[in-house]
């Protein structure tokens, strides 16, 4: 399933002209596109209102290992362990870049 | 105001560049940037407002028509109706999207779309253009199916409350008015319909308010699908135990005609009931003016779009999301989908005015929370990704699922994601 991921990302990213990828990088607008599902909950951009957690800023490493521990069912959640399965690591660790880039 | 005079005495063109200009974020276009009509300002038509402007770099011309003067959120509603939330916890206005995105907003109706001249014509009188068109009018009701509901009157005595608004305040009046010892009948039509677990939700909120207020008092819930629709075992679970005695549930009640006067209910094959609060949900097509101009290919209800850009498989250049559109398998017609494909079209709309390949991979979740009491809530999940081969939105496999069992957790977080949800929306 990874590679299937990384086959089309990299399909996709050669199709774009706009911007030179290497083959393990979505193209950045599939990706702001991808975290933009997330802000429903988690804020526009990942900057939240009161009662869910802000990503907008947060530490990469660290939201890649909350969200692959909600995967395996290593940390309890409400939600997020539902959710986080029908997401591949490489999008989750795409999503958790974009959101660590954005302005707190 | 004094826009809407404005649109209406200059060209229409000239008008838009100037709000872009004043709005001081013309980055790219200006006068002569593309332009983008919205139709409809709930959640997937003031998202994609939203989305289209911020990810264009404020470069594209949006005019959003929303005849409503504030948006007013279809979740959370039922808890109006219980009587836990008030109107104003539920309304949010639409000055963030005009102040903050510079979304040029008019308080109208389009009686008419015109996709060869690529216009749409204002109940107002003025006529707006567009270089693409998203359509956002979410559902209107199939009221020829109850005939009854055509009489005199019959419509404001015999309320529906599925659009959240002026008769949400009418039914809690009825609710608040009726005598203890009476019967609250909701009727429920055949899915699909806006919000699956909706009515379920109203179910306990209205028995919630009956154990408080009205003790002898039942809720009965015609449905006129098999069973319950959503959360099944999560609903019947309340209804068995918080609620025991107060709400009875009837699945295969397909409700034929409703008789205002008497208020009583009448089903293809099931006796009359008579009820001292009547509350139907009628069965439900895509808004009016997507019927009307054709684009409801699927049983002359529904709008059938392609996944990847939501534009319309009957129109070129016009864009139909949220409740109005032929879902998806497993798709719900839900509030946070709406917003999902607002966005999933807005990022389309940006790149093929500008030149680009809308992206080929969408994924995203719905989330939904129903609120078995004011306090405890039940959700259910789902992630939905774009199938190549199929050419549709498919549920991932292994994802999603429910609650195990009601929580007050989750009441705090289903509040937090109406807080989110509409910031992401309008804020």
């Amino acid at each position: 399933m990874n590679k299937l991921i990384f086959l089309m990302a990299a399909l996709l990213s050669t199709a774009t002209v706009a911007s030179a990828q290497t083959a393990s990088t979505p193209d950045p607008l599939t990706v702001r596109s991808w975290a933009a599902g997330c802000a429903n909950c988690h804020g526009t951009n990942g900057r939240a209102e009161p009662g869910n957690e802000s990503l907008a800023g947060a530490n990469k490493d660290e939201m890649v290992k909350k969200m692959l521990d909600f995967k395996a069912g290593r940390k309890p959640a409400t939600i997020m362990h539902q959710l986080a399965k029908g997401y591949s690591d490489a999008q989750i660790v795409a999503i958790a870049g974009y959101f660590a880039a954005q302005k707190k | 105001m004094k826009r809407r005079q404005f649109i209406q005495t200059a060209s229409a063109t000239s008008a838009l560049g100037a709000m872009a200009l004043m709005s001081g974020c013309a980055t790219i276009g200006g006068a002569n940037g593309p332009k983008v009509v919205v139709v409809g300002g709930g959640y997937g038509g003031a998202t994609a407002a939203k989305y289209v402007r911020m990810w264009s770099d404020y470069g594209i011309q949006v005019t959003l028509i929303e005849p409503n003067a504030s948006f007013i959120s279809c979740p959370i509603s039922n808890l109006v109706i219980g009587g836990s939330k008030t109107m104003a916890d539920i309304t949010t206005s639409y000055d963030n999207l005009v102040k903050r995105h510079g979304v040029n907003l008019i308080k109208d109706y389009v009686t008419q779309i015109d996709p060869d001249k690529r216009i749409v014509k204002l109940a107002g009188g003025s006529e707006v253009p567009y270089d693409r068109l998203i359509l956002s009018p979410g559902v209107d009701f199939m009221m020829e199916s109850l005939p009854g509901m055509s009489k005199a009157g019959a419509q404001d005595k015999v309320l529906h409350a599925w659009k959240a608004g002026a008769q949400t305040v009418a039914l809690r009046k009825q609710l608040e008015a009726m005598p203890d010892g009476g019967v609250y009948a909701l009727s429920i039509p055949l899915a699909p319909y806006r919000c699956p677990p909706g009515p379920y939700e109203r179910a306990c909120q209205v028995a919630e308010y009956f154990i408080k207020a009205k003790p002898k008092s039942k809720v009965l819930i015609l449905d006129a699908n098999d069973d319950v629709t959503s959360k099944g075992p999560l609903f019947k679970k309340a209804w068995a135990e918080r609620y025991k005695g107060i709400v009875e549930y009837r699945g295969k009640h397909n409700a034929t005609d409703v008789d205002a006067a008497t208020n009583t209910l009448k089903f293809e094959f099931n006796d009359d009931v008579k009820a001292a609060v009547l509350n139907v949900i009628p069965p439900m097509r895509a808004g009016d003016i997507a019927v009307k101009s054709g684009l409801a290919t699927a049983n002359k209800r529904w709008c059938e779009v392609d996944f990847l850009t939501f534009e319309s498989k009957a129109a070129k250049n016009i864009h139909v999301l949220g409740d109005s559109i032929q879902i998806a398998p497993a798709m719900p017609k839900s509030g946070h989908m709406a917003n999902q494909h607002g966005k999933t079209c807005a990022a389309a709309v940006v790149a093929l005015l500008t030149g680009k390949e809308p992206n080929k991979q969408p994924i995203y979740n719905n989330t939904c929370y129903s609120f078995v009491s004011s306090e405890d809530v039940v959700h259910v999940a789902s992630v939905h990704t774009y199938d190549a081969d199929k050419k549709t939105m498919l549920t991932v496999p292994g994802s999603g699922g429910v609650s195990s069992a009601a929580n007050e957790l989750e009441g705090r977080y289903a509040m937090a994601w109406a807080r989110n949800i509409w910031a992401d929306t309008l804020a």
